[in-house]
């Protein structure tokens, strides 16, 4: 079964630093670590202390709140250092990684003679709980929920951003069975997005597949859910990354909490612009190579949602993109006029870039301006698919109207629905952190 | 290039956090920000920006209003001129209409900046620039003879009690420029409406007459004008307002840009020429009324019509800010405008209130177009009630 989805308004972002493909295996990073802020809003209890051995697959830390959200470690090896920032807060959990790795064995199950609490038991204690997400909200699923559907999306339209089906061309019998695990976990259906244009995994059995085409963010899962079963309040849909799905297939295929995860580095300012093979939560010094901080930037994710790194950092838990662009901390001299400067991508008219809309451009991280009070209306719409007033909705969250909200749709966004807000505003307003703020604010006062 | 930029680095040690001028550093950032596209880099959020900032926006609009300007600044001049000489020269007239003009600007930007940043020193933000755009309408939308410190005055309370009382740029629900010329028309009804404001010293030269084509109407004299002279704008009036061609390609570099809403411009002047062409069909019943009878084509060249619809209806700020929304309040403002020219003999231009009218309820027009939208969302929490029960 399928659907089409056209997504008419959004806005492709064409710039300079493509990966080839082809897929390289990574050097082996010495350490790998896990983030617990990657995970929105938990707070981690550690189980295993500095020093302790792991395998691959042995839970590290579970949520202090849910204690059956369970995080496990992605290679063997051992604890080398649970690094705190302010508060102790636990900021990462550095393994130190054996040359090679031993697995922690769950047994093969096979999905389709097991019942559905059977399968989801096994995907929450193997620590694989942790790649499902939840809209709304866009924290982590809780296993005591029982979700209206579930939504993989195999299209990243995102710019710069890896290309999932070629991440998943030689894991497609493990996505496969990841779906079929995914299927017991929902009573409704389970939506697979890909590309309508090109896709080669429009074969696969016991999903929906989404045909989808049109500009940016016709990847993300935001409009998946309008375009199929619209999101109302008290509603729950889980989310689940493709790579993702492809180590829970592997869980129940070999029983092993195999975390592979391909990561296709971009950008103009890198090096080896490349597919590479390593494990999650990788050393990103690893796959980039060390940089001056003050004239590039690595950004663990896309351009548009991702998170900054310095050197030696490490990827994050979700992320299949490294970009690595130039810092823009230099001034240009009247670099306001209009129609000036239009080696700089701009959507608004006022720039000449629209002439040549397929041209690939620089892209640095300048402002490109200061933050000013919101005054043109009408352009954030227009990169909105989403059926909500964008501008509407981002003041009620501003304010914390907690009834406009609901009314305007906070159930329906999620943070990278305004990434491209983000980008496109004249007024410079960052709209994924005041949307964050809301729901953070939605989850307190309503839950 | 880099000389300048170390120059201005050292001007601005002082105002740097924990020094001595650390208060005002607004002031000297927005001289900075002038000159240099600051070296901000993205902090949260996405890590890539569009090239377009305010400042962008709003020099935009400043270069759409420039033909409006110099046609204006030579029609004041002309006016007066080819009604006590012969022959007007280009220049002449020009420099006859700069003497007037160009002191009106200074005025005007000098009192509305220095209360913008007085305002941002003492609100610790940055300068907003949409006093750029507004600083320059106010002055285009007065009689050419009125005294600069009414300038002064009207935009004195423009900005304090149009904006900043509301909390400052974006936060206004009156356009300030018409707020200002709302102000001076009912604080100085004599220098700002009748027959001898319109044309320099049309008040003490008793061969010059400068009465406005509306005023012409509304008393019920001949109009010595054709459509073209209208509809280019050799007209009295207030001084940028009489040329439709130099508006109109103002308004295509706004439509062009994205930066003024077609939508509004588009839905304005269709509801000026549908409410006019009523009256034009209901003026056989009442023949001696001129205004009634006036061709609706010429009631949208003539008056500050075009000039309202273009330049102050698609003020974002106060305008509607939905797209649905724009059609219905432009349309709306269309429609008042004429209806207030023929039906009010008090005031013989319609756009001004029109527009403010129109200002105060375009957040209602916005609730309703939102409100369908809230609609939808509820009516399919309803229907999914219904399946589970």
């Amino acid at each position: 079964m399928s659907k089409d989805i056209k997504v008419k308004k959004g806005l492709n972002l064409r710039f300079k630093g493509e990966a080839e493909q082809t897929l390289v295996e990574a050097p082996k990073s010495k350490t790998f670590a896990i983030k617990p802020p990657d995970f929105h809003g938990v707070v981690p209890k550690l189980v295993l202390r500095e020093g302790a051995k792991v395998q691959a697959g042995e839970i590290i830390f579970y949520s202090k709140y849910n204690d059956t959200v369970k995080f496990s470690s992605p290679v063997s090896g051992t604890i080398k250092e649970v690094l705190r920032g302010a508060k102790r807060r636990v900021l990462e959990i550095i393994i130190e990684a054996d040359a090679v790795n031993s697995y922690k064995e769950f047994g093969v199950m096979n999905v389709d003679n097991s019942d559905a609490d059977t399968v989801k038991a096994r995907v929450f204690e193997s620590g694989c709980g942790a790649f499902i997400k939840q809209r709304p909200y866009d924290i982590l699923a809780d296993p005591d929920d029982a979700p209206k559907a579930i939504y993989v999306s195999a299209y990243n339209s995102a710019p710069l951003a890896a290309n999932a089906e070629f991440i998943l061309q030689d894991q497609k019998e493990d996505f496969q069975e990841g779906l079929k695990a995914l299927k017991k976990l929902t009573a409704g259906k389970v939506y697979v997005a890909v590309n309508g244009k090109s896709s080669k995994l429009k074969d696969l059995q016991g999903v929906e597949i989404l045909n989808v085409s049109g500009p940016h963010p016709a990847g993300n899962v935001g409009v998946h859910v309008q375009e199929t079963e619209p999101m109302n309040m008290g509603d729950r849909v889980w989310v689940v990354g493709p790579e993702d799905v492809a180590i829970i297939g592997r869980l129940f295929l070999t029983g092993r909490y195999d975390a592979k995860r391909t990561i296709a580095v971009v950008g103009a300012d890198a090096k080896d612009r490349k597919y590479f093979k390593t494990y999650l939560g990788a050393n990103v010094t690893d796959l980039v190579g060390e940089v001056n901080e003050s004239e590039t930037r690595i950004i663990s994710g896309d351009v548009l949602t991702g998170l900054k790194l310095s050197n030696h950092q490490y990827v994050g838990f979700y992320d299949n993109t490294v970009s690595v662009i130039p810092e823009g901390n230099n001034y240009r001299m009247f670099g306001w006029l209009p129609f000036t400067y239009n080696n700089i991508h701009s959507m608004s008219k006022t720039s000449l870039s629209w002439m040549f809309p397929n041209k690939k451009y620089d892209v640095n991280t300048n402002l490109n301006g200061e933050e000013r009070a919101l005054v043109v209306t009408g352009e954030m719409e227009e990169v909105m698919p989403l059926d909500v007033y964008p501008m509407q909705l981002l003041k009620a969250c501003m304010t914390g109207n907690i009834e406009k909200m609901e009314n305007l749709g906070i159930y329906e966004v999620i943070p990278e629905d305004f990434a491209l807000i983000d980008y496109v505003n004249t007024s410079k307003v960052e709209a994924q952190e005041i949307i964050r703020l809301g729901l953070d604010l939605m989850i307190t006062e309503v839950g | 290039m880099k000389w300048i930029r170390q120059r201005l680095d050292k001007m601005k040690e002082p105002f740097s956090k924990g020094k001595k001028y650390e208060k005002f550093a607004p002031a000297i950032n927005a001289l900075d920000t002038f000159l240099f596209v600051p070296n901000h880099t993205t902090q949260r959020g996405a890590h890539v920006r569009d090239a377009v900032d305010l400042k962008r926006v709003m020099i935009t609009v400043v270069i759409a209003l420039i033909p409006a300007l110099i046609f204006g600044t030579w029609n004041a001049g002309y006016q007066y001129l080819s009604q006590i000489q012969d022959q007007v020269g280009f220049w002449e007239a020009i420099g006859e209409g700069s003497i007037k003009v160009v002191p009106m600007i200074l005025v005007s930007y000098i009192v509305g900046l220095g209360i913008e940043f007085a305002f941002a020193i003492f609100r610790g933000h940055e300068v907003n620039e949409g006093y750029l755009v507004t600083g320059l309408l106010i002055p285009m939308i007065m009689p050419v003879d009125i005294p600069l410190w009414m300038v002064a005055l009207s935009v004195a309370f423009a900005v304090l009690i149009g904006k900043e009382a509301f909390g400052g740029t974006g936060m206004n629900i009156l356009n300030p420029a018409l707020t200002a010329r709302a102000f001076a028309f009912f604080a100085y009804p004599t220098y700002m409406s009748g027959n001898t404001v319109w044309v320099h010293n049309a008040y003490q030269v008793d061969g010059v007459s400068g009465e406005t084509i509306l005023g012409k109407l509304a008393a019920g004299t001949d109009v010595p004008y054709n459509t073209m002279d209208m509809f280019s704008g050799l007209i009295p009036g207030s001084i940028a307002e009489t040329s439709t061609v130099c508006i109109l390609a103002g308004a295509l570099l706004l439509i062009f840009s994205k930066v003024g809403s077609w939508r509004i411009i588009v839905s304005g002047f269709l509801g000026a020429a549908f409410m006019a062409f009523i009256f034009n069909l209901l003026g056989g019943s009442y023949p001696n009324n001129d205004l009634m009878n006036f061709p609706w084509y010429n009631h949208l060249v003539i008056g500050g019509l075009a000039f309202g619809i273009v330049f102050m209806a698609t003020d974002p700020v106060s305008a509607a800010q939905t797209f649905k929304g724009k059609w219905i309040y432009g349309f709306l403002i269309g429609l008042f405008a004429v209806m207030i020219r023929i039906f009010n003999p008090a005031y013989p231009e319609g756009i001004m209130l029109a527009i403010l009218l129109m200002n105060v309820f375009a957040p209602t027009i916005d609730h309703y177009v939102i409100e369908g939208n809230i609609k939808k969302r509820k009516k399919r929490v309803k229907a999914q009630v219904k399946t589970a029960v």
